[in-house]
């Protein structure tokens, strides 16, 4: 399968491209304004309590208190980490304003064809594309950039949709049938179309496309409120915790200033995914972007993680969508090079996939090299009506095609009722019953032998689907084939079921079957006839190939029209899950290092004996303070790559993941900090900095 | 620490452990309203009561219904009790002639004796008439353990129930748990007590004239039958002021053993019916070994550290552990036992002087409860509030299998952590809360019978207690003022009903949930990973809120103690 090497449209760009990090750094301040802030409560917290401390430390400079230094300090800190915040997310954006301001190039020029009168299309005016209305008829003719979302009506061209989905050979676009929707901003290459227009001004696919790179649409999705309800709760809950301890202190004898109390509340309440949270997400659909895949909403992606079953296409993703040859079986009394040489005439003509695969299959297995064609040789083209093709060379008359119709052919060229050569049908039954189809093959009146094409699976699509099965994911086979046939081709691919014979019918009610036991299902389709099982799945891929219903039911449009995409679609969804909440553990084990940095550092004055919980060995109570409060600022910044490609997703099964993300971010998240803190103190000692 | 002490340990865990999956299959048949063998006896009791009352028990309830009829409840049994307490004077069964509870107090024990805390700033022999002891606070034994035993039974049935509106009927939940679970149990359990040397009178007060020829006093009475259900049902409310340190009222060491058996039985089968009832006894064998996790640390910690004694003591040439405060018939490990156990569990009985054990000793017990009471728990209790850590553990770390967090078949969504979260914060706000003011507050600090942090632990000690209805008191505190009576009501209402009305919305909301297959992408619930993550998370998100006060009390007094330095 070609999914492992994915064309990638745009490359993921690195940290370090000036171009998005100079104008984030930027960001980062407007993103200061409370009002923006507001949407990400922990940080809009840290951001009150950080201009409450700004205050006092002004009145301290005013008072002239010995501590401003210190003080200074860990204000420039606080400052730093909600701006350190703020440049994550401005990252995230900025990554996907780029994508969006090249595709904004190709709107904005476009001027429209409409059409004057219905019916005359030769009268038009040129009217902007911005000012359509869902309805209008516009003529697009070569070169012309179609000006929106719509559907043609007359006419059959070929389509550029490069600016789209970054494929440059042309599409064809036709009025009626499964291929009749265009995309405002493809560019017409040949012939002439009608089109009307069905989308209204910024709403088209590309205004949709733009807003969601940019991450302007983004909504919190479902598991994102969920967490930001956690945090905002740990929040409420360190503030008990911290707002309590001036009372004990007085109790004690001492006295805390309200700086510490503020450094030991912002490094306990969980900064670092409150930090990250919406970076993630942008970065999350962003990805999805660059596997050329729009989803109409995070909540989808989302979905995506959680599915349960994939309904696959058989053509296409498990198999290549063409029968290959791969035997000849000669009837008794027929040599194999005789019936392999009727074959090769037969076929020499043949443009279709199956006769390329015979003529490719009579040179490399029975070694018969390709002759020119003999001089008045007539070629058959195969028609649905006979049901073969072949060739007449003089008298010869070589024929292939389907068993009845080559049998037909037989008795007409015999002139007589001619039984079938022994073993001919046994042949035909065992090519049959393995799931492949016989070709009769025939010289005149006689049976020459059996060409067995079969549906080729494709190589490592069986290792895939067994790494799906790891994951709890089942995979079930859609196919238009009888079942003996589907059954063959799903044991050999390693599917985990399949519906063969499948009309949108069944597909629709194996998902409803399937959600009634409380399954996500994903699929993907591209025909009208999908809208509807396209819409009921939790996950619907539809194909940009197809028609607008189906891009209008589905809540993903694949721009690659790619069958196998809704695997890396499920991959990108767990990934972005998974990231949120190896983070969110990181951020809470974490806080494990900073009570111990923070708490000794608080209450030594009073009560000396507690200079043993300073397990770090922090030199001063106030470098212990500092370090603390450091470390929580830089490591937003130390993870925001982490945030932004995402933790990486392997297929070993929950069970391994847990275990393999618990060790690292988990485990990881409680012995990193008393390292960096460790480290940091080590610095701030060293410069004299407290 | 000796051998014979470890085995101990070890022959009360296993004996849990065994009760566990028989008492739970027994209850999960009665909620479930299935036959049991004492359906025949019972059965016609049990339709009486429900014509009696016009209750129709196939009737069932939203879960709103069912938190509403909960609260009615409790507000009938809280001015019944708070009459019976206020008008004992005038009231039968008298015999010591005790008068009118004052309203602070009566107060206070109503708000205790209804959220099954049992915290007492009385001494039972000095304050409540018999009539009180048995319809009164025996009344509310019952009730309030029943209550909480059905509440977890409904959140149970939230998450095994599939798209359905109702929980469950709180009227015929609590008539089946005291019916076909309480009584049953505590009848044998009582007569065994009397057996062991408990009395059980109506008689009044016995005069007896000393050796030295004094006159004194010995005060009689209901014991037993008390006693029974304020162990089984984890209350925890004495008879005596002595509680269980009270020979009457915990004669032997034998007795001591089936006390604290019948403390954790309820509460351990529960998790056992929450594994039957969703279809997967391993998934109620894994809260309770995060809950066993818990508590053998907790054991391991009291026991060493009352059996190491204090090097004060040493430097006096006393050897041995820390006796102090301890009854020489129960010993060191049966001591620490109790205290590990009274905690974890919210009974509340205590059979030692906590205020006596060593600092590190006596902080295990603080800090069982600040966990807010979910090792093993108090019965129903310990469960649900178990289950809402386990909501918060399956949300944060769920995510990292990269999906949408799930727990037994159920997905936990936004509604289910916002409950979640503001059950468990109210019991920060609470102890922390109360103590912040308390420590400042110069009347409240007068109670304190010792300066310094232990002072600061006595206090701490009793609003945790009584927030996490644990009712078991550090002693030394002089708790009946008004003040103390009054901000301690406030903290056991809040800290039970707080707990309760979000835990019973999350059943509400899951009850209404699809239920979602399992398969190799679901977040493994049952095996030792998932056990290790509860148990760090309940520490570091249920835990450390504690440490900063918890390093100013007992941590403090331990290392000045080290030092030298005493309070």
């Amino acid at each position: 399968m070609e999914t492992s090497k994915l064309r990638k449209r745009t490359p993921a760009n690195t940290l370090l491209d000036l171009a998005i990090v100079a104008p984030a750094i930027g960001q980062a301040f407007a993103k200061l304004n409370p009002r923006t802030l507001m949407k990400n409560p922990v940080m809009f917290v840290l951001e009150i309590v950080t201009a409450l401390t700004t205050v006092l430390l002004v009145r301290d400079i005013v008072n002239g208190s010995a501590s401003v230094a210190f003080e200074l300090q860990i204000v420039i800190w606080l400052w730093f980490t909600v701006l350190f915040a703020n440049f994550a997310e401005a990252v995230a954006e900025g990554r996907g304003k780029a994508q969006a301001d090249t595709l904004r190039k190709t709107r904005t020029e476009t001027r429209a064809k409409r059409m004057v009168m219905p019916g005359n299309t030769e009268v038009y005016e040129g009217v902007l594309a911005d000012d359509l209305q869902a309805g209008d008829l516009v003529v697009c003719e070569p070169g012309d950039i179609i000006p929106g979302d719509g559907e043609v009506i007359e006419g059959i061209a070929s389509v550029n949709e490069a600016a789209i989905t970054g494929e440059s050979a042309p599409v064809i676009r036709e009025s009626g049938g499964d291929r009749s929707a265009v995309t405002g901003g493809t560019t017409v290459i040949s012939d002439r179309i009608i089109v009307r227009i069905m989308s209204s001004p910024g709403t088209s696919f590309l205004d949709r496309m733009i807003k969601l790179v940019e991450g302007a649409e983004r909504q919190k999705t479902p598991n994102e409120i969920a967490l930001n309800i956690l945090l905002v709760g740990l929040t409420i809950i360190f503030v008990f915790a911290t707002a309590t301890i001036p009372s004990y202190a007085a109790y004690a004898g001492g006295t805390i200033s309200v700086v510490v109390l503020v450094a030991l509340f912002v490094t306990l309440i969980p900064t670092t995914i409150g930090a990250l949270l919406s970076a993630i997400g942008i970065a999350g659909m962003d990805r999805l972007v660059r596997f050329n895949v729009l989803a109409m909403s995070g909540r989808a992606v989302e979905a995506a993680g959680d599915v349960d079953t994939l309904l696959l296409d058989k053509t296409g993703t498990v198999t290549f969508g063409n029968r290959l040859a791969t035997e000849i079986v000669p009837v008794s009394g027929v040599s194999e090079r005789e019936a392999a040489e009727a074959a090769l005439l037969a076929s020499d003509a043949d443009e279709t996939a199956e006769g390329r695969s015979i003529i490719t299959l009579v040179q490399e297995k029975y070694g018969v090299q390709r002759q020119p064609a003999p001089a008045g040789a007539a070629f058959i083209e195969f028609s649905a009506m006979t049901r073969l093709s072949g060739v007449d060379i003089g008298s010869r008359k070589l024929r292939k095609g389907a068993i009845d119709s080559v049998l037909r052919f037989t008795r007409e060229q015999a002139g007589a009722a001619t039984p079938e050569p022994p073993g001919f049908r046994a042949t035909v039954d065992r090519i049959a019953r393995s799931g492949g189809t016989p070709l009769a093959l025939a010289d005149g009146g006689r049976i020459l032998g059996v060409i067995h094409l079969k549906d080729v699976v494709k190589p490592d699509v069986k290792e895939r689907f067994a790494e799906l099965r790891r994951m709890g994911i089942k995979t079930v086979m859609i196919t238009g084939d009888n079942p003996v046939t589907a059954a063959t081709i799903a044991s050999e691919a390693g599917v985990d079921d399949f519906i063969a014979e499948a009309t949108p019918e069944d597909k629709l009610r194996y998902i409803r079957d399937e959600q009634a036991q409380g399954r996500l299902i994903a699929m993907c389709g591209d025909g009208t006839n999908d809208a509807p099982a396209l819409a009921q799945a939790d996950v619907g891929v539809a194909m940009q190939s197809g028609t607008q219903a189906a891009r209008e039911a589905g809540n993903m449009v694949d721009l690659d029209s790619s069958p196998t995409k809704l695997i890396e679609v499920v991959e990108i969804g767990k990934q972005l899950l998974m990231t949120r909440g190896a983070l969110t553990t990181f951020s809470i084990a974490n806080d494990v290092a900073k009570y111990f940095a923070i708490i000794p550092a608080m209450f030594v004055a009073f009560y000396p004996q507690l200079q043993v919980l300073n397990v770090m060995g922090l030199s001063t109570p106030q470098s212990a303070i500092l370090s603390a409060i450091i470390f929580n600022a830089l490591i937003i910044i130390a993870l925001i790559p982490l945030a932004l490609k995402g933790v990486k997703y392997r297929p070993i099964g929950a069970a391994a993941l847990l275990r393999r993300n618990l060790l690292v971010y988990g485990a990881g998240g409680l012995v990193l900090p008393f390292i960096g803190i460790k480290l940091i103190d080590l610095v701030v000692a060293a410069l004299h900095l407290a | 620490m000796t051998a014979i002490g470890w085995l101990q340990i070890v022959l009360f865990c296993a004996i849990i452990v065994a009760i566990t999956p028989v008492l739970g299959a027994y209850m999960t048949r009665v909620f479930n309203g299935e036959r049991t063998w004492l359906t025949p006896v019972l059965r016609p009791v049990e339709a009486l009561l429900y014509r009696t009352a016009g209750i129709d028990e196939a009737r069932q309830q939203h879960w709103l219904t069912y938190t509403v009829a909960m609260l009615l409840f409790h507000v009938g049994g809280f001015v019944v009790l708070y009459a019976l307490l206020r008008l004992q004077a005038v009231l039968p069964f008298n015999p010591a002639g005790q008068s009118a509870v004052a309203p602070d107090l009566a107060f206070n024990t109503a708000a205790s004796f209804i959220t099954n805390t049992n915290w007492q700033n009385y001494g039972g022999e000095s304050t409540m008439s018999y009539l009180v002891q048995m319809l009164g606070l025996t009344h509310q034994n019952f009730l309030s353990a029943a209550t909480g035993i059905v509440l977890a039974v409904a959140l149970i049935r939230g998450f095994a129930r599939a798209s359905a509106n109702t929980i469950g009927n709180f009227w015929v939940d609590v008539t089946r748990c005291t019916l076909y679970v309480l009584l049953p149990i505590c009848i044998p359990y009582a007569l065994l007590l009397v057996w062991l040397g408990m009395p059980q009178t109506l008689g009044a007060y016995v005069d007896a004239t000393t050796l030295e020829g004094a006159k004194q006093t010995i005060a009689v009475g209901p014991v037993a039958s008390q006693v029974a259900i304020k162990m089984l049902g984890t209350n925890g409310g004495g008879f005596f002021n002595a509680n269980a340190a009270h020979p009457f009222e915990n004669p032997t060491a034998f007795s001591n053993f089936l006390q604290i058996i019948s403390i954790f039985a309820i509460g351990a089968a529960l998790t056992n019916v929450f594994g039957r009832m969703v279809g997967n006894q391993r998934q109620g064998w894994a809260l309770l070994a995060a809950m066993g996790v818990l508590f053998l640390a907790g054991v391991a910690v009291t026991y060493w550290a009352e059996a190491s004694g204090t090097s004060t003591l040493h430097a006096l040439g006393l050897t041995g552990g820390n006796m102090e405060g301890k009854e020489v018939r129960f010993g060191i490990v049966a001591s620490a036992l109790f205290a590990v156990i009274t905690t974890a569990a919210s009974c509340g009985a205590v059979n030692a002087m906590h205020d006596s054990f060593t600092a590190l000793g006596g902080m295990i017990p603080m800090i069982n409860m600040q966990l807010g009471e979910i090792i093993v728990g108090g019965v129903g209790a310990g469960l649900y509030g178990m289950l809402l850590f386990v909501v918060v553990t399956v949300f944060v770390a769920g995510l990292m299998v990269g999906r949408t967090p799930e727990y037994v078949g159920k997905k936990i969504e936004a509604k289910e952590v916002k409950m979640a979260m503001l059950a468990i914060l109210i019991l920060p706000l609470m102890y922390l809360g109360w103590s912040a003011v308390a420590v400042v507050y110069p009347p409240a600090v007068a109670s304190m019978a010792n300066a310094g942090p232990h002072g600061f632990s006595e206090v701490l000690y009793a609003y945790t207690s009584q927030t996490a209805n644990n009712g078991s008191a550090f002693a030394g505190l002089t708790g009946n003022t008004p003040y103390y009576n009054f901000t301690g009501a406030m903290a056991m209402l809040v800290g039970r009903f707080w707990m309760i009305v979000p835990a019973m919305a999350i059943a509400g909301a899951l009850a209404q949930k699809k239920t979602v297959a399992a398969s190799g992408g679901t977040f493994p619930t049952t095996g030792g990973l998932f056990v290790g993550l509860l148990v760090g998370v309940i520490l570091i998100v249920g835990g450390l809120t504690f440490l900063p006060a918890l390093a100013l009390g007992p941590i403090a007094e331990h290392l000045a103690m080290q030092a030298g330095t005493l309070f």
